[in-house]
């Protein structure tokens, strides 16, 4: 997890396109800034970041359903509840599930457990959009690779 | 069994907070109703799911921009229902359906 940069997964564990799933793993830093404030004397993870673990998963499993040809970009967030606190150096196991596949939009539900705890949970919206600048797409195929994206999951039917 | 129409004005009146009773089959979803695409792609999961289809947005939105088709032909309510009626009939009709 990098959280200067916004990068919070860190590694694809498994990318089911037939059932639609995915699960990430993200490893929450034992040290950062954002613990300092977040709270003195009680770190933890902030809601609004965990949320955005969750969009980012399911934006990785929206890539993989898209073959890369679009962007999703969240849109909506729906029923995120923050079930339980996330400490400095946990690891995150977030699963995200395709809800529905709409016409220039995607619905899926994410959640983020630690071991078997669940912490928190979402629906969450996107619009998909061609890629406003093709660096980006340089940039989501470099992230693909480093955070170990099965690109043959999509090279073949 | 309530009408497409009724049912559509329920999801609206639920998904933006709009008195039902001031959503009527003639209200433009957008100049009338005040709905933005934001809240209208809340709408269009709504409807997808209570009708298992899958509305063609990015088709119509196409057409509304290529001077093929009018904003009223898809966002005044009643059309609206017809449109869904529509694509509920070609899904029952479709084969494996």
């Amino acid at each position: 997890m990098n959280l200067d940069y916004f990068q919070l997964i860190d590694r694809i564990v498994d990318l089911n396109l037939d059932e639609k799933k995915i699960t990430v793993e993200a490893q929450v830093p034992a040290a950062h800034t954002i613990f300092e404030g977040h709270f003195p004397g009680f770190p933890i993870m902030p809601g609004v970041l965990l949320t955005e673990a969750m969009a980012q998963s399911s934006g990785w499993l929206l890539l993989g359903l898209l073959k890369f040809e679009r962007m999703p970009f969240l849109a909506i967030v729906k029923e995120a509840k923050m079930r339980g606190f996330v400490s400095p150096g946990q690891l995150l196991t977030i699963e995200a599930k395709l809800e529905h596949e709409g016409s220039g939009f995607a619905v899926t539900k994410a959640k983020v457990r630690v071991g078997k705890e669940l912490k928190c949970s979402a629906e969450i919206t996107f619009g998909l959009a061609p890629f406003p600048d093709p660096a980006l797409r340089v940039h989501m195929d470099a992230m693909a690779n480093k955070i170990g994206f099965p690109l043959q999951a999509i090279t073949h039917d | 069994m309530s009408s497409t129409f009724d049912q559509i004005a329920n999801i609206i009146a639920e998904t933006c907070d709009i008195p039902r009773d001031t959503i009527k089959p003639e209200s433009h979803a957008i100049d009338d109703l005040g709905i933005d695409s934001l809240d209208f792609l809340d709408i269009a999961f709504a409807i997808d799911k209570a009708f298992g289809i899958k509305m063609p947005l990015e088709k119509w939105t196409q057409e509304v921009n290529d001077g093929k088709a009018t904003t009223e032909q898809y966002f005044v309510l009643q059309n609206l229902a017809d449109r869904i009626d529509e694509l509920v009939a070609a899904k029952n009709a479709a084969p494996g359906a």
